[in-house]
């Protein structure tokens, strides 16, 4: 079997296994898997408002999905697009809130700033990994609790010791009425558009530009590419600033379009590590990535339906979730089994 | 409050909160040693207090005073059956071990919330009724000045993570067992050469991590929260990974690692009370024990030496 097919073959299997074990979980939990997957089904597509929003998760976990697959083509594991997304909320939140412009300028500014700290966030990870050989792993996921602890502090500070800032300006919003009468008032918004328009700006980066060039090289060989003259150091710190960046614009899609403010949070989003599942599942690629978090926007929002019409708790859609980043990274067992049947067939 | 009623207060505080952590690094240096990296440990300690407080709901009027030991032990049982996954998809499969670690996250809180959801129809569990007991310590509470620091009203849980620290001391520096284990982290194709079994090494690393990191979260759980709800277990499992790191990957040095991290929870929240810390921002305590992970592997703290093998899966034949 070519590689090329195993390549997409392997995240269909694991999709399928982790909704058929989801439904083994729900049916053994004594709930009805065929009601709960209809629900799931109903939750997605059952309406164009419901359309509408699961378009709307999507746009995040595009996002969250660019950053993790830029850093892997580096050759680096970014875990910290969580901390990077929520410094990110806050900034465009903030500059969102705290200005008074037109709107050609605010949103531009707002979305900026998210980006701005986003890459700042994975600017520190970045020098790190370059200059002293510190593994990014560990640094992201710290960097990940800094940013929630730091962000709810700001918060206090900047609301005077409210538990959420003031709602943006109009004029920084994502809004769109025209999206949202054409999904039956659904909070669909604009920030859709400026996830696929990172998508395209990802693979121009990679395909068309010589630092993408050098960027896939170092992720590939970096002994190599140093010996091939490149500059890996700065490539590295490079790639954890523009995946930084991604993440920081996919909270601006929480501040600007979705909430319209950021509020103390008791936890993660879990948008940044669903990411990791949607660039796995998308093979880091930018087209892949499209694809992976149309499925975890799509499972995400439609599981809100569960409860209601099957009586499913929600978590099942986290579990398969979990289930299914199992599977794919245990991709070589899959692939293994894959041959054995291909070589079964072809003794026939 | 005087500085010695302080003492007083921050001493105990500090070792109530640091019991889980060491506990969980402990685990983490198990694993970790043997060269499967860890990130699952938060999963892990999520797993062991949802257990911890089930088991302590559903069976109190059966065992009494004994059912929150019970539930630890039930918890750290299901929690080591719950780390298998990620042994078989890191050192079988030879998935990557950081994604299999994520995976371990998401599944344990998503199944943890679930069968809370499914058995008492809503997002958190009720309060429990048997707790840890604390004791005074006879004779050694009598002490002057240290007596009232280290014992009085101690968990019986915290005197055995201490208990746990030393006696993983000796089993990785002074038994056959932690010689093979440290061997298989190192360089697991020399002891897979010298005949240990590498795979299975591994395995029982993975296992015992799995079972100490269930206790930790049950411990948690039972002395701290009492109840199960999405945000019981919040970051405790990356600041047992912190620990370990802190500590260099040994079981001493994690221990003091996470009672330093307990001093600074304990800090965090009595900091209203203390004179001088009470002008400094809460949040620089939050997040000092994270900054100063950082620091220590950035190696201004001493470089750490991480096992050498860390997670590369291991496959035969292959140089």
């Amino acid at each position: 079997m070519s590689n090329r097919v195993l390549k997409i073959l392997v995240p269909i299997i694991s999709i399928i296994l982790g909704l058929f074990v989801g439904a083994i979980v729900m049916w053994m939990s004594g709930y009805d898997a065929i009601n709960g997957y209809i629900a799931l089904w109903h939750g997605i597509f059952g309406s164009s408002y419901s359309i509408g929003e699961t378009i709307r998760q999507i746009s995040p976990y595009i996002l969250a999905g660019l950053a993790v697959a830029f850093a892997f083509r580096t050759g680096l594991f970014n875990i910290g697009v969580e901390g990077q997304l929520i410094v990110g909320w806050f900034a465009a939140a903030y500059v969102g809130m705290a200005f008074e412009l037109p709107a050609f300028i605010h949103l531009p500014l707002a979305l900026l700033a998210a980006a701005a700290a986003g890459a700042l966030w994975g600017l520190i990870p970045g020098i790190l990994k370059a200059t002293l050989r510190v593994h990014e792993v560990i640094v992201t996921i710290m960097m990940n609790y800094i940013a929630l602890h730091t962000v709810n502090a700001l918060i206090t500070t900047v609301s005077d010791g409210s538990y959420k800032i003031d709602r943006i300006q109009k004029t920084a919003s994502l809004r769109s009425e025209f999206l949202s009468n054409l999904t039956d008032f659904s909070t669909l918004h604009y920030g859709i558009l400026i996830a696929l328009l990172m998508v395209v700006v990802m693979w121009f980066i990679l395909e068309k530009t010589r630092t993408g060039y050098e960027l896939k090289a170092v992720g590939f060989n970096d002994h190599a590419s140093q010996y091939a003259g490149m500059n890996v150091n700065k490539n590295i710190v490079l790639s954890m600033v523009i995946s930084g960046a991604f993440a920081g614009l996919g909270g601006a899609m929480e501040a600007l379009g979705t909430f319209g403010n950021i509020s103390k949070m008791g936890g993660f989003t879990g948008i940044g590590f669903d990411g990791i599942a949607v660039a796995l599942l998308g093979a880091n690629t930018p087209l892949g990535v499209i694809f992976g978090a149309t499925l975890f926007g799509s499972l995400k929002y439609g599981a809100n339906n569960m409860p209601n019409a099957a009586g499913v708790p929600v978590e099942i859609v986290s579990i398969v979730i979990a289930l299914i980043i199992f599977f794919v990274a245990s991709g070589y067992i899959i692939r293994v089994l894959l041959n054995r049947m291909n070589k079964k067939k072809e003794a026939k | 409050m005087s500085f010695l009623d302080l003492l007083y207060f921050i001493v105990p505080a500090t070792i109530a909160y640091a019991a889980p952590l060491i506990f969980t690094a402990i685990g983490g240096v198990f694993s970790e040693r043997s060269g499967v990296v860890n990130i699952g440990l938060e999963g892990l300690m999520v797993m062991g207090a949802f257990i911890g407080i089930l088991f302590n709901l559903l069976y109190a009027d059966t065992f009494g005073s004994w059912t929150p030991w019970i539930a630890l032990l039930v918890a750290m049982a299901v929690s080591a059956v719950f780390s298998l996954l990620h042994a078989v998809a890191s050192i079988s499969f030879r998935a990557d071990q950081v994604v299999s670690g994520v995976a371990i996250n998401m599944l344990g809180i998503a199944i943890a919330l679930f069968s809370v959801k499914m058995i008492f129809g809503k997002g958190q569990t009720d309060l429990i009724q048997k707790k840890i007991p604390r004791f005074d310590v006879p004779i050694l509470q009598d002490i002057p000045f240290i007596g009232p620091m280290f014992f009085k009203s101690v968990y019986g849980s915290s005197i055995l993570a201490i208990v746990v620290a030393l006696f993983a001391w000796f089993v990785i520096y002074k038994t056959p067992f932690g010689l093979r284990l440290r061997s298989v982290g190192e360089h697991p194709m020399a002891a897979d050469t010298m005949g240990i079994n590498v795979t299975k090494t591994r395995y029982i690393a993975v296992v015992i991590s799995g079972a100490l990191a269930g206790i930790g979260g049950a411990v948690y759980a039972i002395t701290t929260t009492n109840d199960f709800g999405h945000a019981t277990i919040n970051g405790q499992g990356f600041m047992a990974l912190a620990a370990l790191i802190f500590g260099k990957w040994h079981p001493i040095g994690a221990m003091g690692a996470a009672l330093f991290f307990g001093f600074a929870q304990a800090l965090a929240i009595s900091a209203s009370k203390i004179p001088y810390i009470q002008d400094v921002p809460t949040v620089y305590l939050h997040i000092l024990p994270y900054v100063l992970t950082i620091l220590a592997l950035a190696g201004f703290i001493g470089r750490a030496n991480a096992p050498k093998a860390i997670g590369q899966p291991y496959i035969k034949g292959q140089r």
